[in-house]
């Protein structure tokens, strides 16, 4: 009786903690799918600015160039994950250039399609960055299951490994200097 | 509007004419009072003297009382009026004269419906201290409200217990989003830690738990939403510390959601907002100050929450 009572709870206890671990496994999936697709739409909206931009921007031909070419590399579909993050980086850094380059030109900022790009844009940028906080929680719920007791065991039964968390690029982190927005 | 100096200045020159009459006007309450009570008490007393009879005394009694307690629920009615006219509307017009005030109204019980902010059943609703109207591009309105389930038990008494007393603020959100993102104080987690946070991940009438990044927010706060994304989406890394200085600015239990194209927020409340004084003088500046800060506390709300930031898609 007694030892049929402590099967069964161990087997509970092993069916919970299994279950959570493949819950928080297919979480981690679920927002970096979600996380990609934001990231698309904000490479969709790459032929659109350059368009827009590019009638009034002289100066910037190669910063738009650059961004045709990655928009193109990143719509070919043969990237790995981390590559994929790589090349957003570098999409956030030449957006970021162009966003600040844009002072130089009021037409272009009283462009209308423009201004509805722009807001596109940051729409675009924050659901990103949400989605980046996101993906960063259910990697670090899943990370401390996967490393805590008593989940470990189970974890490294199933071979679980711990998964990275999305950082901000070094580019990105860097605040804004407003002395060399002057200089130019 | 914005400081207090300035209140000050608006109360010495603008305010204190007003309440000297609506002075004088509660003076003459209190005095019709003390004669009704007067009155009340020495009517059984003549009646029983004249009378003798225990009809008498009813038939003398009770139309002598009643007309007492009607005199004054219209008397008193008509100073609160003109002390919400003349005092109210003018700090509320003082500090945003874009606002539209409405002494009796209340936001609309569906906009509370809509909220879910509190899960307890009600089916009282009462509210006054209306005011709506454009915050820069924002739509605001806000009220006080009393939201009470009332039961009445088998003896016929009726009881009731508060739902939710305080202030109710409904906003134009700066953002648009589908699903539903609750902001709660945070109660269980405050005591109890991580077993608080695992009961509260339990929670599923709420939708999913969601764990913030912000220790500090998280420590007053809890989420809970149906979609991850979304709910970081709308609490940015800036509103979330925003909503922190909301709450700790107001030093009360602050509620909020999100949903529809609306925040809502509820701030709670003992006691009864925006009301005059009847015992004690009117001319002192400390109550003026008391309605000055609640009430700007709800019209900051847009500026605290930096609603009026529209740089994202919804205009």
């Amino acid at each position: 009786m007694v030892v049929g009572i402590i099967v069964t709870v161990v087997l509970l206890s092993f069916a919970l903690m299994y279950n959570g671990l493949v819950r928080k496994k297919n979480q981690v999936e679920n927002v970096f799918a979600s996380m990609d697709a934001m990231l698309k739409k904000r490479t969709d909206l790459i032929p659109n600015l350059v368009s827009t931009v590019q009638q009034y921007m002289q100066h910037e031909r190669e910063t738009l160039n650059e961004l045709t070419e990655m928009r193109a590399k990143a719509v070919s579909g043969q990237l790995s994950a981390d590559d994929k993050i790589a090349l957003q980086n570098q999409f956030s850094k030449a957006l970021g250039g162009i966003m600040v380059a844009v002072e130089n030109y009021p037409d272009l900022k009283a462009d209308q399609n423009f201004i509805h790009l722009q807001s596109s844009l940051n729409e675009v940028e924050e659901q990103i960055s949400a989605a980046r906080r996101a993906y960063n929680a259910a990697v670090t719920s899943y990370n401390n299951a996967i490393e805590m007791l008593p989940t470990n065991i189970l974890a490294s039964m199933m071979s679980y490994k711990r998964k990275n968390v999305f950082e901000i690029s070094e580019a990105e982190r860097k605040n804004v200097d407003v002395k060399g927005l002057f200089k130019q | 509007m914005k400081t207090i100096e300035e209140l000050r200045a608006y109360y010495e020159t603008d305010l204190l004419p007003t309440l000297r009459v609506l002075d004088r006007a509660r003076k003459k309450v209190l005095f019709e009072l003390f004669f009704g009570i007067l009155l009340a008490v020495a009517s059984p007393i003549i009646a029983l003297y004249f009378f003798f009879g225990p009809v008498g005394l009813m038939a003398i009694c009770f139309p002598v009382w009643i007309g007492v307690i009607i005199y004054f629920a219209i008397s008193i009615g008509k100073y609160k009026k003109s002390f919400k006219v003349g005092i109210i509307e003018q700090i509320i017009h003082a500090i945003d004269p874009n606002l539209i005030y409405d002494a009796s109204k209340a936001v609309n019980r569906a906009h509370f419906k809509q909220s879910e902010l509190f899960k307890t059943s009600w089916n009282e609703y009462k509210g006054d201290d209306y005011v709506q109207g454009m915050v820069g591009k924002t739509s605001l309105e806000f009220s006080e409200i009393n939201v009470q389930s009332v039961t009445t038990d088998s003896e016929g008494r009726r009881q009731a217990s508060t739902v939710f007393k305080g202030l109710f603020l409904v906003a134009d959100f700066n953002k648009s989003f589908q699903g539903k993102t609750f902001v709660l104080p945070d109660t269980a987690e405050k005591y109890l830690g991580s077993i608080g946070s695992m009961l509260q991940s339990w929670n599923a009438a709420r939708g999913e738990l969601i764990k913030m990044e912000d220790v500090a927010f998280e420590k007053e706060f809890v989420v809970y939403g149906d979609d991850q994304i979304e709910a970081r989406y709308i609490l940015s890394t800036s509103l979330m510390e925003r909503i922190l200085a909301y709450k700790k600015k107001s030093n009360r239990p602050v509620y909020l959601s999100f949903i529809g194209s609306n925040v809502h927020v509820a701030i709670s409340y003992k006691k009864s907002l925006f009301e005059p004084r009847i015992f004690r003088s009117l001319l002192s500046f400390k109550p003026i100050q008391e309605y000055f800060e609640d009430l700007s506390l709800a019209i900051d709300l847009v500026e605290d929450l930096n609603l009026n930031t529209r740089i994202w898609t919804k205009d």
